[in-house]
C-alpha cells in the first residue's frame, strides 16, 4: 500500500487514559454513519472537514512523545475509524513495524460481509478491540443508532475469529439501556464471543449538549439526567451475571467459545 | 567518640561534617508497600483537633490570633511554647505560643509596622524608633542605595517581587548536623574554620571572619533554646525521637530569625529514617510511637506563622511559608533513597488530613521502587498535596543530596546556597519594546527612550531587535538591583543561623526569574504567524492589539513556537550573565511564578497574544489559559523543550486534571473473566502483570 495514504482527522489527544490500556495517544477520525442518540461526539459526525493527514504525520506525533506512551500506545477512535479502512490499516500497520500497541475503539459500523478480507488484513494489526455494543436488542439497536446491530455483531464475530481480543463497552443511558432485560441481554450477546477479555460500563453524561448547542443541532436526550458510578456498577452486575450463567449454560451444552 | 553514634556505620562522616556519607553508610532503601503503616494515635488526634480549633478561631479573627508587638524574635526570645506539654512529643514555638505571630523588624520596620497594623495590632512605638533611627533595617539599606532607574522600574512591576522589605529566605540550613552532630560538635568546627582563614585583611576577610563569628553566636543560641525547651542539643541525638526534635530546633532556630518568603526544611526523611531503623530493631519505639513523632513533627511544621501585609498575601495568594521536605530520589549508586521515613513523612496527609505545608516533594525518578510510586500517586488522589520534581534531571548537576528551596530552587544541602531574586517582567519588556520604553499602564519613560515602533501591523524581526535591547537594558537594572538588595541583607539581615548549618565555602547561585513566559511566547508567534495590528491612544501609545488569523500556540508541542519560547529563556539569560554579580554568585534563573502570575498580569497592559490589560498571566512555565488543546503530553512536551541549563534554578508547571480524566481503576476495566488478561497490558514484562 502506498505511504501517502490521507486520513481526516477530527483531533488528536495526546492524553488519553481512557481509551485502552496505559496513556495512550488517541486519534478521533472523522466521519461516522451512526447518530447515536446520546452521542456526546456530534462534531464527529459529518464526512466532510476534518485535518488532512498522512499516516507519518500521525505517527510522528506519537514518536515525538513515545516514552509517555510504553505502557500504553495508540488509540484510533472517532468519528467511526472503519469508515476510513484504508487509512486505518495502513496506521496501524505501520505501528505495528514501529513496535506501538494498537487499539481499535468502533462501533462495528458499516461493516459488510463483502469486505471480510480487508477486515481480515486490518485485524492483523490490532492489538485490542473496545467494541461498542450500543444495544442488545434488534428494535433498541435501530431506535437509538438508526441502523441495525448485524454488521456489528459479524463485526465482533470476525475480531473473535482473528483472536484479537475485545473488550465491550457499553453506554448506560437511562430509559434507554438502563432496561434490566437489555442488560442481561448484553451479557447473553458477549458470552457468545470467546475474545471478550473485558467490559466497560460507561454511565451517560450531558458533557456533549454544549457541542450540540454550538452546531446548531437539537439536542435528543434534552433534559436525561447523568447517571453516577454507582449505576453503571449495578449495571455491570446485571451484565456480568447474564454473561456468566450463559457461558456456564454454553459449557454444559457443549458449545466452544474459541477461548482457549 | 559519642555513645549515639555506637551502632552506625563509620565513614568519613565521623572526622568530618558530611551527612551524605553518614546517610549513604547508613541508610536502608524500602522496596515495600504502604502496609506497615500506622495510624494516627488518639493523642495525636486530639492535638490536631486543638490545632483544628485555634485555627477556626484565627479565621474567625480575620486571619490573625495573635501577634508580638514588643518583643524582637531572636532564637532565644520567647519562652518555651506549647500546643498541650503532657501529649506532644515534638515541641517547640516561634513564639511562647501557638498561633502567635513574631515581631520580625531587620528585613524592614515599615513592613513589619504594617503587618501588625493591617491586622489591627500596633507594634510598641520603642520598637519602631529603634529601627528606625538607630538600628538599620535591610529595607533602609536597600533604599539608601537603590538609583531612580531601579526604583521607577519597581514601582511600575516590570521588576516584581523584589525581596527588599523582608527576609529574601530560599536557604536552606542543613538542620540535619544538629540531630547528627549536635551543637558543640558543629561550634568546634565552625572555630576550627574561623581560625583557618588568610590573615590579610581584604574585605572579604574581614567579611568572613565577622560572619564565622556571627555563626557561631547563633549557634550557641541554639544550645539555648533547647535548654528552653529542657533538652541539651549540644551532644547528638540519640534515637529518632531526639533526631527529629534535634532537627526541629534547628529549623525553628531559624524560622524565629528570618522570615523569608520560603523556610524550606531540607531533605530529613531519609536521614531520620537511619534512627528510626535503629530504634525499632533494638525495640526501642513501635512503628506507632514512630509515626507519632513525625505526626507531631509535621504538625509543628504546618504551624510555622509569619507576620505578613494583605498585599503580601495577594502576591501569593495566601499565606504560604514554603516549609518544602524533598523526599526520595535515587542516589547515584543507583540505590533509591526511598526508606519507610519517606512513606511516614507522606502518611502525614492520612493522618493529619491534607494540607499545603509543608510541601512535600517527591523526588521523582524512573527508577523509584514501584510501590512507593503507587503509593504516592494514592496519596496524591486522596490529599492533591504531593509536589513532584525530576530527580533524574536534577541529580547531574546537585548529586544526590540537594533539596529544594520554594518551589523549584535545588541546592545541595549545607553545600550551596542562593540569593533569591523575584522575577523580571518579560511580557511587560516587550510592551516597552513596542512603545520605546513607556509604560503602558502609567504612560510614563521607565525604560530607555529607545525608538518605539510606529508602523500600524508588527513586523517579526522589528520587534525581535527592539525586543532584544529591551530585554539587554531590562537584564542589567534587574541584576543591578539584586546586587544591592544581597549587599544589604547580608550586612543588616544575615542568615547566621542557617549559614552555620553550611560548609565554609558555599556555593552562591543568583537567582534571578521570569514572567510571563507563555504570554510572549505566544505573543511573538502571533506577530510571526497572523497579524498584529496597534491600536493606539492619543499620544500614538500602543495600548491595545488587534489579531488578525491564527498562530501556533505554545502548548501544542509545536516547534515553530516552542522554539521561540526556548530562545525567549536562552537570550534573556545570556544578558543576565553579561551582568557582574554579588559575591561570585552564579546567575541561575528560574520560571516558576506559581501564584504571583495573577498580581502580574493585573499589572501588565494588553499584549500582541490577545491577552487583554490585566488579565493574569500563565503561572510558571505553563501555557497561557485554553490555548494548549491537544492533552497533557502535547501541553508537557512544550514545557519540557525550555532549556534546562537556561533556567537551572527551575521550571515550573502547574498542571490541573480531574481524576477521572487521569484513567481507570483496574477492577472497572477489566474483570476475571479469563486468567489469561496479559494482552490487556502492552509492553509490560510478564512478572509484572
Amino acid at each position: 500500500m502506498a505511504d501517502s495514504k490521507v486520513g481526516y482527522i477530527h483531533s488528536i489527544e495526546s492524553f488519553g487514559t481512557v481509551d485502552g490500556p496505559g496513556i495512550r495517544y488517541v486519534v478521533f477520525f472523522q466521519g461516522c454513519p451512526f447518530r447515536c442518540l446520546y452521542c456526546h461526539n456530534p462534531d464527529t459526525w459529518k464526512f466532510s472537514g476534518g485535518t488532512e493527514m498522512s499516516v507519518d504525520a500521525v505517527l510522528e506525533g506519537y514518536e515525538r512523545n513515545r516514552e509517555f506512551y510504553k505502557n500504553g500506545g495508540l488509540t484510533a477512535t472517532g468519528g467511526e475509524p472503519l469508515m476510513q479502512l484504508d487509512f486505518l490499516t495502513e496506521l496501524f500497520r505501520k505501528a505495528r513495524e514501529r513496535g506501538i500497541h494498537t487499539c481499535l475503539d468502533t462501533s462495528g459500523a458499516s461493516y459488510a460481509e463483502s469486505k471480510r478480507e480487508v477486515y481480515a488484513f486490518l485485524l492483523r494489526f490490532v492489538d485490542l478491540v473496545l467494541m461498542d455494543f450500543k444495544h442488545s436488542q434488534r428494535e433498541g439497536h435501530i431506535r437509538l443508532t438508526g441502523a441495525p446491530p448485524d454488521g456489528p455483531w459479524a463485526f465482533a464475530r470476525q475480531v473473535e475469529a482473528a483472536k484479537v481480543p475485545m473488550i465491550v463497552r457499553h453506554v448506560l443511558v437511562p430509559g434507554i439501556t438502563d432496561i434490566p432485560e437489555q442488560l442481561r441481554d448484553l451479557g447473553v450477546l458477549m458470552a457468545g464471543y470467546g475474545n471478550v477479555v473485558g467490559l466497560d460500563v460507561l454511565p451517560y453524561h450531558t458533557m456533549g449538549v454544549s457541542k450540540y448547542r454550538e452546531l446548531g443541532l437539537a439536542y435528543p436526550l434534552e433534559g436525561v439526567p447523568s447517571l453516577t458510578p454507582q449505576e453503571a456498577k449495578w449495571a455491570r452486575g446485571v451484565i456480568l451475571s447474564a454473561f456468566r450463567e450463559e457461558r456456564k449454560r454454553l459449557r454444559g451444552s457443549g458449545h466452544e467459545t474459541g477461548s482457549t | 567518640m559519642s555513645d549515639a553514634w555506637n551502632t552506625f556505620v563509620p565513614g568519613i562522616w565521623k572526622k568530618e561534617i558530611d551527612v551524605r556519607d553518614f546517610i549513604q553508610k547508613n541508610y536502608c532503601p524500602y522496596m515495600g508497600d504502604d502496609s506497615f503503616l500506622a495510624e494516627a494515635t488518639p493523642r495525636t488526634e486530639a492535638l490536631w483537633a486543638q490545632v483544628m480549633d485555634l485555627s477556626r478561631k484565627e479565621q474567625e479573627a480575620g486571619g490573625v490570633l495573635d501577634m508580638d508587638t514588643k518583643v524582637i524574635s531572636s532564637i532565644t526570645s520567647h519562652g518555651p511554647g506549647y500546643l498541650d506539654k503532657d501529649n506532644e512529643t515534638i515541641v517547640g514555638f516561634q513564639t511562647e505560643k501557638p498561633f502567635k505571630r513574631s515581631l520580625q523588624p531587620y528585613g524592614g520596620i515599615r513592613m513589619a509596622e504594617k503587618a501588625c497594623s493591617d491586622n489591627g495590632y500596633e507594634i510598641d512605638p520603642q520598637v519602631v524608633e529603634f529601627f528606625t533611627k538607630h538600628r538599620k533595617t535591610h529595607n533602609a539599606g536597600v533604599f539608601d542605595a537603590y538609583t531612580p532607574e531601579m526604583r521607577a522600574c519597581r514601582s511600575s512591576h516590570i521588576i516584581t517581587g523584589l525581596p527588599d522589605a523582608y527576609g529574601r529566605g530560599r536557604i536552606i540550613g542543613d538542620y540535619r548536623r544538629v540531630a547528627l552532630y549536635g551543637v558543640a560538635r558543629l561550634i568546634e568546627d565552625k572555630k576550627e574554620q574561623k581560625s583557618s582563614t588568610r590573615t590579610i585583611m581584604y574585605s572579604e576577610v574581614i567579611r568572613e571572619r565577622e560572619e564565622l563569628s556571627e555563626q557561631i553566636r547563633a549557634l550557641e543560641e541554639l544550645v539555648e533554646l533547647g535548654k528552653i525547651y529542657g533538652f541539651d542539643i549540644s551532644r547528638p541525638a540519640e534515637n529518632v525521637q531526639e533526631a527529629i526534635q534535634w532537627l526541629y530546633f534547628g529549623y525553628l532556630a531559624a524560622v524565629k530569625e528570618q522570615n523569608g518568603a520560603a523556610m524550606s526544611l531540607g531533605r530529613a526523611s531519609t536521614f531520620l529514617d537511619i534512627y528510626a531503623q535503629r530504634d525499632l530493631a533494638d525495640g526501642r519505639f513501635t512503628e506507632e510511637q514512630i509515626q507519632e513523632f513525625v505526626d507531631h513533627f509535621v504538625m509543628k511544621l504546618r504551624l510555622v506563622k509569619f507576620a505578613r501585609t494583605p498585599e503580601y498575601n495577594e502576591l501569593f495568594s495566601g499565606d504560604p511559608t514554603w516549609v518544602t521536605e524533598s523526599i526520595g530520589g535515587v542516589g547515584i549508586d543507583g540505590r533509591p533513597l526511598v526508606t519507610k521515613m519517606s512513606f511516614r513523612f507522606l502518611h502525614t496527609l492520612h493522618t493529619l488530613g491534607t494540607a499545603p505545608e509543608p510541601n512535600l516533594t517527591v523526588l521523582w525518578s524512573v527508577r523509584l521502587p514501584e510501590a512507593f510510586k503507587r503509593f504516592c500517586a494514592k496519596t496524591s488522589i486522596e490529599s492533591s498535596s504531593i509536589q513532584y520534581e525530576n530527580d533524574d534531571l536534577m541529580r547531574v548537576t546537585h548529586g544526590d543530596d540537594y533539596a529544594i528551596a520554594c518551589c523549584v530552587s535545588s541546592m545541595r544541602l549545607g553545600k550551596e546556597m542562593q540569593f533569591f531574586g523575584a522575577r523580571a517582567n518579560l511580557a511587560k519588556c516587550l510592551l516597552y519594546a513596542i512603545n520605546g520604553g513607556v509604560d503602558e499602564v502609567s504612560k510614563k519613560q521607565i525604560g530607555p527612550k529607545f525608538r518605539p515602533i510606529t508602523s500600524e501591523y508588527l513586523d517579526y524581526d522589528e520587534v525581535m531587535d527592539r525586543y532584544r535591547d529591551m530585554m539587554k537594558w531590562l537584564a542589567g537594572v534587574y541584576v543591578n538591583t539584586l546586587n544591592i538588595i544581597h549587599y544589604m541583607h547580608d550586612k543588616y539581615c544575615y542568615e547566621r543561623l542557617q549559614m552555620s548549618l553550611h560548609d565554609k565555602d558555599v556555593t552562591r547561585w543568583f537567582a534571578t526569574g521570569i514572567a510571563g513566559l507563555s504570554v510572549v511566547a505566544d505573543s511573538l508567534s502571533a506577530i510571526r504567524y497572523a497579524k498584529v495590528r496597534t491600536i493606539r491612544d492619543a499620544d500614538g501609545i500602543v495600548v491595545d492589539y488587534e489579531t488578525e488569523g491564527d498562530f501556533p500556540k505554545y502548548g501544542n508541542d509545536d516547534d515553530r513556537v516552542d522554539s521561540i519560547a526556548y530562545d525567549l529563556v536562552h537570550t534573556f539569560m545570556e544578558y543576565v550573565k553579561s551582568n557582574h554579580t554579588y559575591r561570585g554568585g552564579i546567575p541561575t534563573t528560574s520560571i516558576l511564578t506559581i501564584t504571583s502570575n495573577v498580581v502580574y498580569g493585573k499589572a501588565t497592559g494588553s499584549t500582541p497574544d490577545g491577552r487583554k490589560a490585566g488579565q493574569p498571566f500563565a503561572p510558571g512555565a505553563n501555557p497561557m489559559h485554553h490555548r494548549d488543546i491537544h492533552g497533557a503530553i502535547a501541553s508537557l512536551s512544550s514545557v519540557s523543550k525550555l532549556p534546562f541549563k537556561d533556567a537551572q534554578d527551575g521550571i515550573s508547571n502547574t498542571f490541573s486534571i480531574i481524576p477521572d480524566a487521569l484513567g481507570k481503576e483496574d477492577p472497572e476495566f477489566s474483570f476475571e473473566l479469563e486468567p489469561d488478561c496479559a494482552c490487556c497490558v502492552p509492553n509490560l514484562p510478564a512478572q509484572d502483570v
